[in-house]
């Protein structure tokens, strides 16, 4: 292990490092604080200038309902909803689908059309923005979630093929040989051989995705405009234009937009770190 | 699906030839999903970067017209020079994931729960960093402010400074990235072989030394993921830069992912072709490192086989 | 063209998974497309929507609200794809693009024959085109001065009528201690009211109405002479502290609580003036003062519009609406819910204070000029804007920036 157990040094070391711990996450996390202090601050508190101290008095109750209550944060998040799951089903779906014919078989330009989802996962968003926005007019899908979906799954399976290409390739491929022998059909390689051992992939992939999606800003505001479609980045931002200096609303608005992929992070926190470090560790 | 082969005696056209059919119905739909979303669209702005359009009228040919007014255009070296400093700055997040990893990399009490605490900031939507740290920034009550007013100095406002402002807003993006690059390490450092260690211990290798000459070969594949999802952050910088300024002052923190929106789709924009031209520039830089990537790939892949 | 070709495959996919498009409107149903997604505007338009439906009970009208900033780009969009057959915009150069491109009816008929030429005569020249009416205007605000009477009593400020006073007054109060210009300049267009005010006093409406449609140089002598001008109120000082960090709301606290004196605006800034707790006492409206004198006063009178799009369905109807829009008493309605002045002169004057201040000043007015990012071209008003936020931080760089804009303009006006 490196760099060598703290245990092993001395007992001045071990306190330096206990102390330090701490101080270190406080610190790092003073901004994400300091944003769920405000968030139960009282408009009162902000407008007296206190804005990094103790509140005076605690509002949770009534900012988190006031949010609710008195901006469409609510429709947006369920529009993120709209969005981000059918995305994950889609762009998961579609790349178990291509990650098997890549990791699977060998054909002619196997590893040219590999390579091109590769790269098209790497390409700046601007260079698909003009030709993307007018076909999702084109199609009457602008400033609908459909049309956002349409254009998220496609790009996610770049990525997702990638994973899902290089994650089938370390499965035994003595099963699958085993099952051709007894005559089994490639459909039902997939379906009965494969799927079942892409689980733990399925898992690291939907979480990723998930969060790629929800937090996605760009897109929503290239193919989105109003409130029946907006998700809720877009939405938020708008929101701090209404909700000038009233930062306990900005706050709370904040924590409940970024609550869900926290959420799926904690809850799903081994494979989403697998899913991200895919590459990290070997090669 | 299991067809009555056997009873025939022969088999069927299909059952011949599907595992040739195969791959290709597998790919087929996401295949075609992403030829059409993503593939055609990089050529079709290609295209559109040689008209003048408004998005509503007709197009015009105007060969590389935008191209030459790119290339007199000082918001474009603006943007063009801010994207250097981000590309430059945003690697400290490489180090500084390095740094972070290490300090973490031990086994005491709770330190799961706070690798994740650490690893938070990635996980959170890039306007909400945008929105709490421009805040953060506020020249007049922002804790920015609050500091250089307790040690008796007067605040800067990062924000509307054409000389801060870019350097702000990094840090702001640095935040996330230097999380994520600190969860690559983590796994990095997971899978280093003991044995190695021991064997530079032996050797007398201690802290730095043993760092430099036995851990970090051994993290090449993370620093190179760490290098390449943070180039690719640095070349997307569209976010923070939306939601901290609109790119301003007066322009002064514009990034090319930026300013093609600017131009293509703002307020004041809607000059497809120009913008179009300014995402053939960004493609370009961004294709310099999507090849690296690919060559390396490609040599990993030939060594695999 | 290439996105037809590309549109037709995934076509097929849309039509199973798009929910369907809107259906077109029938005969006899009136489609409206409106920004009015803040509440006052909101209850304006509806008021108008229920009397026009009371008036013709034969018409549907379906009305879509949209909301304010993301309108700018959805209007692009339906007048070629889903026209309404009526859809809110503004007037001046902002509307020419559409014009131009032929998104917008020539509604000169309406005018005729509803006598809107004399009825809405301060707005015409506004809505007009290559000599053609394009729509019709219902409601403009004034821009001015408000300033904080108590601290000019205070300090024995008289409201100046003129540079000299204006700078006077200035002086004194930064010797005070309060900043006397209020301004949040992070969004660009506030500092298009001080241009356009400094340009329209120093070289007048004419000049200033040459500029903006591309005719002069930025470099020109009367140009700089504008800027000069105006440093004499940057190089000091005046203007508040960190103003690009601020929108424009962000300023009305330091305005609010006495920490700067004037504030240069639009006529909504009133609520949020009161809202912060400032009295009628407190609060002075004041008109620019004069810079070059005996130069006729024009003023800044944002206007907004109704028009019909070229691609509307229902024509007839959307004419009979426009023609009541156009009405005296219900502009006079529509603007008792804005809080903002009718453009038909008929309507009734306004009680409110500062508004019936506005509505004297403009009746007077020698011309009216739609404001810096309405009347210039989009690109040029950007680029413009961001020039005079350059300015008000780094005054020293006036001659680059002049530069710049120059060589900006003589790309857009080509």
């Amino acid at each position: 292990m490196f760099p060598a157990p703290i245990e092993k040094s001395g007992a001045h070391w071990r306190g330096v490092y206990k102390v330090a711990l701490p101080v270190s996450l406080f610190l790092w996390l003073i901004p994400l604080l300091a944003v769920m202090l405000t968030s139960i601050r009282s408009a009162g508190d902000l407008a007296a200038g206190n804005y990094w101290g103790w509140p005076r008095d605690f509002h949770l109750l009534e900012n988190y309902t006031a949010i609710f209550e008195n901006s469409p944060i609510g429709a947006y998040i369920l529009n993120s909803f709209k969005v981000t799951i059918p995305t994950v089903i889609g762009a998961v779906g579609l790349s178990c689908l291509t990650g098997f014919a890549f990791g699977i078989y060998r054909f002619k330009g196997n590893l040219a059309l590999f390579f091109m989802f590769v790269a098209g996962n790497f390409v700046p968003f601007q260079i698909l923005m003009v030709p993307v926005r007018d076909m999702t007019l084109n199609l009457g899908l602008y400033d609908t979630t459909a049309g956002l979906v349409l254009f998220h799954v496609a790009f996610q399976t770049g990525f997702c093929t990638l994973f899902m290409r290089n994650f089938i390739r370390a499965l035994p491929f003595e099963l699958i040989e085993a099952a051709r022998v007894e005559g089994v059909s490639e459909w039902q390689i997939f379906t009965r051989v494969v799927m079942p051992l892409m689980r733990p992939a399925i898992a690291a992939l939907s979480v990723l995705v998930f969060t790629f999606i929800w937090n996605d800003y760009f897109w929503a505001t290239v193919l989105v405009q109003g409130k029946h479609a907006l998700p809720v980045t877009a939405g938020l931002y708008s929101l701090n234009g209404q909700w000038l200096a009233a930062w306990h609303l900005v706050s709370a608005g904040s924590i409940v937009a970024a609550l869900p992929p926290v959420i799926m992070f904690f809850l799903m926190q081994k494979h989403f770190i697998a899913g991200l470090t895919l590459g990290a560790t070997k090669g | 699906m299991n067809r009555p082969a056997a009873i025939s005696g022969t088999t069927t056209f299909w059952q011949r030839h599907q595992r040739q059919a195969a791959p290709w119905l597998f790919l087929a739909p996401g295949a075609f999903m992403f030829l059409v979303y993503v593939i055609l669209p990089i050529f079709q702005s290609m295209w559109i970067s040689l008209y003048e359009w408004d998005g509503i009228g007709e197009k015009t040919f105007i060969g590389i017209a935008n191209y030459v007014e790119l290339f007199d255009d000082d918001a474009f070296y603006t943007s063009l020079k801010n994207n250097v400093i981000w590309l430059v700055l945003y690697m400290l997040a490489v180090p500084a994931g390095l740094f972070v990893a290490l300090f973490l990399n031990q086994t005491v009490f709770g330190i799961r729960l706070i690798k994740s605490l650490f690893f938070f900031p990635f996980v959170l939507s890039q306007v909400v960093v945008g929105l709490v740290f421009a805040w953060f920034y506020d020249p007049s009550f922002g804790l920015l402010a609050q500091v250089f007013e307790a040690f008796g100095l007067k605040p800067i406002a990062v924000l509307a400074d054409e000389d801060y402002v870019t350097y702000g807003i990094i840090v702001a993006g640095l935040w996330p990235q230097i999380a994520y690059c600190m969860i690559l390490y983590l796994t990095g450092l997971n899978n280093i072989s003991p044995e190695q260690i021991e064997a530079g211990r032996l050797d007398g290798a201690k802290g730095i030394r043993m760092l430099w000459h036995v851990v970090l070969p051994q993290l090449r594949p993370a620093t190179f993921i760490a290098v390449v999802v943070t180039v690719i952050g640095a070349l997307r910088s569209f976010d923070l830069v939306s939601i901290m300024t609109d790119g301003g002052p007066y322009g002064s923190s514009r990034v090319l992912a930026y300013y093609m929106y600017e131009q293509a789709l703002s307020e004041y924009g809607f000059r497809m072709g120009y913008g179009a031209a300014i995402a053939v520039v960004l493609f370009a830089i961004m294709m310099v490192y999507i090849t690296v990537f690919l060559v390396r790939m490609f040599s990993e892949e030939r060594g695999a086989r | 063209m290439f996105s037809r070709k590309s549109a037709g495959q995934p076509a097929m996919l849309a039509a199973v998974l798009s929910l369907g498009l809107a259906a077109s409107a029938h005969a006899g149903t009136l489609v409206i497309n409106t920004d009015t997604s803040d509440p006052a505007p909101k209850a304006a338009f509806e008021a108008a929507i229920e009397g026009f439906k009371a008036e013709n009970p034969d018409v549907e009208v379906k009305w879509n609200i949209f909301d304010h900033e993301g309108y700018k780009t959805s209007i692009r969009n339906f007048l070629t794809a889903e026209a309404p057959d009526i859809a809110a915009w503004y007037a001046g150069n902002r509307m020419a693009p559409f014009v131009n491109a032929g998104l917008f009816e020539d509604v000169s008929d309406v005018w005729e024959g509803n006598g809107l030429n004399e009825s809405l005569a301060s707005a015409a020249s506004s809505m007009t085109i290559d000599g053609k009416k394009w729509g019709v205007p219902y409601t403009y605000y004034q821009w001015g001065i408000y300033y904080r009477q108590d601290i000019f009593d205070d300090l024995g400020i008289e409201v100046p009528k003129t540079w000299d006073e204006l700078k006077a007054a200035a002086a004194k109060l930064k010797e005070n201690g309060i900043t006397p210009f209020a301004i949040g300049s992070k969004a660009l267009w506030p500092t298009g009211g001080w241009f356009d005010y400094m340009n329209l006093r120093v070289n007048g409406y004419e000049f200033h109405m040459d500029l903006t449609a591309g005719k002069v140089p930025y470099t020109d002598p009367k140009v700089v002479e504008v800027f000069d001008k105006w440093s004499e109120l940057v190089e000091p000082g005046y203007f508040l502290e960190n103003h690009a960090a601020y929108d424009w709301q962000e300023a009305v606290p330091f305005f609010v609580n006495g920490e700067a004196a004037m504030y240069l605006m639009g006529n909504f800034a009133v609520d949020l003036f009161k809202s912060g707790g400032l009295t009628e006492d407190q609060l002075g409206f004041m008109q620019f003062p004069e810079i070059t004198p005996g130069l006729p006063k024009a003023e800044d009178a944002p206007t907004d519009t109704i028009h019909i799009p070229a691609n509307a369905s229902n024509k007839e109807d959307a004419k009979k609406f426009l023609a009541y829009v156009a009405r005296a008493e219900v502009q006079t309605q529509m603007n008792e819910i804005l809080g903002q002045l009718p453009t038909n002169k008929g309507s009734k004057r306004p009680e409110d204070k500062y508004l019936s201040q506005g509505f004297e000043m403009l009746s007077e007015a020698y011309a009216l000029a739609q404001f810096y990012d309405r009347d210039a071209r989009a690109e040029m008003a950007k680029a413009g804007m961001e020039g005079f936020q350059e300015f008000m931080v780094k005054p020293g760089n006036q001659d680059r920036i002049l530069e710049r804009l120059e060589k900006i303009r003589s790309r857009v006006y080509k």
